[in-house]
């Protein structure tokens, strides 16, 4: 990150946007103690603010509010409002009266009137939420971070959250409130900031900008010339899935050997999911499949390897690797079975050790054997090795979910690479990136996602970052065909 | 990358702690006992480590898969008690203890459908399993031990062939067996893979629950044959027998390096794992060392034995998998 510089005032809503992995995340982290800034300064009424950790944030006065709610289920709303501060209502025994007294107190100057006894788990989402605000201004917050605040609400929800905003704001509260979604934005911000890559593009009244200017804005990213994409003929249809809704509403999603067909939205969007179900990992919504025109049911991931169906999953490490076993048994922990004799049962060692070889050859896994822990390894290297045991499965339909997330550079190519020579040996890939230009160059289509479902179809020649952004966030834009 | 740093002898060390132990043990028992390392003594320690080798083994694939089998005890009194029954009605010996070994593998498969397809905990539904069989066995038994002076059934645990009891044939079979499909069969390795990573096992396509359910199937079996062998080498089958030998099969395990998390373990270590415990009783009682006193020893044993082994991993060298 680098020049970022803004400010926000007392009493006002100030709104920041930016893509995904525009540094919103990082500006977030520094500016509720959780990381700390190589250099520049925050300041507060004009002092210099150095932070220790998230507690000396809430000290000095600024609150931050996850996207991911950190309160405790099963405790009471009183003592999540003062967890860790419990000593507010006795030096040693917690006296129970004080402290839902105290609550009280604090949930009225929001104009809520929950009964502080009530475990959290029993309100719902916007509820929480206010809770959360509450534990904010009971720690005589002056400055609170949102993070997607909106994320998870209703429409309803949404509108007395707003309400309770402009609450704060009367009480001179500056808020710093991230979004995705700039449909609402107006609604409540008064100022604006754009961030990409790292950096602030624009800073300025809310109104000082219209949406498809915004977004503009937003994805300005270059798209530099280091794609090594190559586009072979599609073949047959390998995969289809009927649309969800009636006729005439979502596209119809279909994946042709040799293509690689992209799946573009905004965080939460939904897209994983719908990988995930396509995957069996979880349950469906009953969306119809076929595989080469053949109508399946996917019910778990055994079902989809045994129609040729591999994941990368976007969470290499929890969801794709068995760390503290070796490459060897990595790669081959979809084919054991197959590289069994005796109805699967005996490992044939000199196949497995074969098998193994093969991949680390071919895909160019650098280890000093493969027996070597794959924990050690670097995360282009494992990635590879995750796309090893799927490509050992003769998977043909191979999913990446963020293959290229927190790899370095040349691994990157290499993966680019990898996906060409896929492709021309008639695999089809379903690539999802947050990296645009990353998800424009590499894909032959791309399908846009929002809220669950997929909401459009192009091809990646028309398309570009803007039409994207559009479809991804909703807005009616002219140049949104 | 990180490199293996240190010398060979912390090498050694790292993957060898458990062994380490035992050798210092040997040792200190043979300078401070003259009858330790007597052929006699040894075989006497052998034939005791058996039953708790034999239910260790079966531990090891459920320790593996992150889970933990709390049953075993109860469950070694379960088959004794009706293999027994069993052999009164039939007169026969050999359906009796194919019978408890059939009731251990049943009472397996049980613990094994509540963790792997209702996801229950393996400690709760275990710890059922507990007071669920041992209950049964004083009820059917009437709370009294069954005793029996005659019957070939006695040969599983007082025989001898070729100049071997059988018990330590018993044992040395299992653990060969036992090894063999951890280490050689597609089973095995989704044993390892599926404690390493569950999640990423289901999503590699490897039916978890399955692989659960039989890792608890194979216990139950083996603990039921441990069941058979007591039952030889008493003569009796007893409701109350057994208790705590959960206990001393989930000590040998761990002290043989298999890891409580899942993932990580082999059922030699779990053999040396066990021997160190017997070695232990046997030179306590060599010793004459007080029966309650031995208590408290040995479970400060088993701490230092397994913070040792902990430090000796994180401090001296990254050690390859497997």
């Amino acid at each position: 990150m680098r020049d970022v510089s803004f400010t926000v005032r007392p009493g006002e809503v100030h709104v920041l946007v930016g893509e995904n992995g525009a540094g919103k995340s990082t500006l977030l982290k520094i500016l509720s103690g959780a990381q700390r800034p190589d250099s520049g300064a925050i300041l507060l009424d004009g002092r210099e603010l150095s932070l220790k950790g998230p507690k000396d944030a809430t000290d000095r006065g600024i609150s931050t509010i996850y996207q991911e709610l950190s309160l405790v289920p099963w405790l009471s709303i009183a003592h999540n409002l003062f967890l860790g501060r419990e000593n507010v209502a006795g030096r040693f025994f917690v006296s129970r009266r004080r402290l839902h007294r105290l609550a009280g107190e604090v949930l009225e100057k929001i104009g809520e009137t929950l009964d502080p006894g009530l475990p959290v788990v029993a309100l719902g989402m916007a509820q929480q939420q206010l809770v959360e605000i509450a534990r904010a201004l009971s720690e005589n917050a002056r400055f609170i971070l949102m993070d997607e605040p909106t994320a998870s609400l209703t429409e309803r929800e949404i509108e007395i959250l707003f309400q309770k905003i402009r609450t704060l704001k009367k009480e001179g509260v500056g808020i710093l409130y991230i979004s995705h979604r700039l449909e609402e934005i107006r609604r409540i911000g008064d100022r604006l900031t754009v961030m990409r890559d790292g950096a602030v593009v624009f800073s300025g009244g809310i109104d000082d900008l219209s949406l498809p200017e915004i977004i503009a804005k937003m994805v300005g990213r270059p798209i530099a010339n280091h794609y090594p994409k190559r586009t072979v003929p599609a073949g047959e249809e390998l995969l289809e899935v009927e649309p969800r809704g009636g006729p005439g509403g979502d596209p119809r999603f279909f994946l042709r050997e040799g293509e690689v067909v992209g799946l573009a939205g905004l965080v939460g969007s939904g897209r994983t999911e719908w990988v995930r179900r396509l995957f069996g990992a979880d349950p469906t919504f009953g969306e119809k499949i076929r595989i080469r025109g053949e109508a399946v049911q996917v019910r778990c991931p055994h079902t989809a390897r045994g129609l040729g169906i591999g994941m990368v999953p976007e969470n290499r490490k929890d969801h794709g690797l068995i760390l503290g076993r070796n490459i060897r048994e990595n790669i081959t922990v979809t084919i054991l079975e197959k590289i069994s004799r005796f109805g699967g049962r005996l490992i044939d060692r000199k196949a497995r050790a074969k098998t193994s070889a093969e991949y680390v050859r071919n895909l160019a896994i650098r280890c000093p054997s493969d027996l070597t822990d794959v924990a050690t390894l670097s995360g282009g290297n494992q990635q590879k090795i995750v796309l090893s045991k799927w490509l050992a499965a003769q998977g043909r339909i191979i999913i990446l979910d963020e293959p290229t997330r927190g790899i370095d550079v040349g691994a990157k190519l290499e993966m680019y690479n990898l996906m060409n020579d896929l492709c021309s040996r008639g695999l089809g890939i379903i690539l999802i990136s947050s990296d645009l230009p990353e998800l424009l160059s590499m894909s032959d289509r791309i399908y846009v996602m929002r809220q669950g479902a997929l909401v459009k179809e192009m091809p990646s020649a028309d398309a570009t970052q803007e039409k994207i952004m559009h479809h991804a966030s909703g807005v009616k834009g002219s140049e949104a065909q | 990358m990180k490199k293996a740093s240190g010398s060979m002898i912390a090498r050694f060390f790292t993957l060898y702690g458990a062994w380490v132990v035992l050798f210092v043990l040997v040792v200190a028992m043979s300078l401070s006992s003259r009858i330790f390392l007597t052929l006699p003594n040894l075989t006497n320690v052998a034939r005791q480590v058996s039953i708790n080798a034999v239910i260790a083994a079966g531990m090891t694939f459920v320790i593996i898969t992150a889970g933990i089998d709390l049953s075993v005890g109860s469950l070694v009194a379960l088959t004794s008690c009706v293999a027994m029954f069993v052999i009164d009605a039939t007169g026969s010996s050999g359906v009796g203890i194919l019978a408890g070994i059939l009731l251990g593998a049943l009472a397996g498969a049980l613990n094994g459908a509540f963790v792997a397809w209702a996801k229950i905990p393996p400690f709760i539904v275990t710890l059922a399993g507990l007071t669920i069989y041992r209950g049964i066995a004083l009820i059917i038994t009437g709370g009294s031990p069954i005793i029996k002076f005659e019957g070939g059934f006695r040969y599983l645990g007082q025989g001898v062939f070729a100049g071997i009891p059988i018990p330590i044939i018993i044992m040395a079979l299992v653990l060969l067996i036992m090894h063999f499909i951890l280490s050689r069969t597609s089973f095995g390795a989704h044993v390892y893979s599926v404690g390493g990573n569950e999640e990423a096992s289901r999503l590699s396509g490897i039916k978890v629950a399955w692989v659960k359910f039989r890792v608890y199937v194979l216990g139950g079996m083996l603990t039921g044959l441990a069941g058979m062998v007591l039952m030889g080498r008493l003569s009796s089958a007893q409701p109350n027998t057994g208790e705590g030998f959960e206990l001393d099969a989930i000590a040998a395990v761990i002290l043989g390096g298999t890891s409580l998390m899942g993932g990580r373990g082999s059922i030699w270590g779990t053999l040396v794992g066990a021997l160190i415990i017997g070695i232990l009783n046997n030179g306590f009682n060599l010793m004459a060392v007080d029966a309650h006193f031995q208590l408290v020893a040995k479970g400060v044993i088993i701490l230092l034995a397994v913070l040792l082994d902990q430090y000796l991993k994180k401090n001296l060298v990254s050690i390859p998998a497997k």
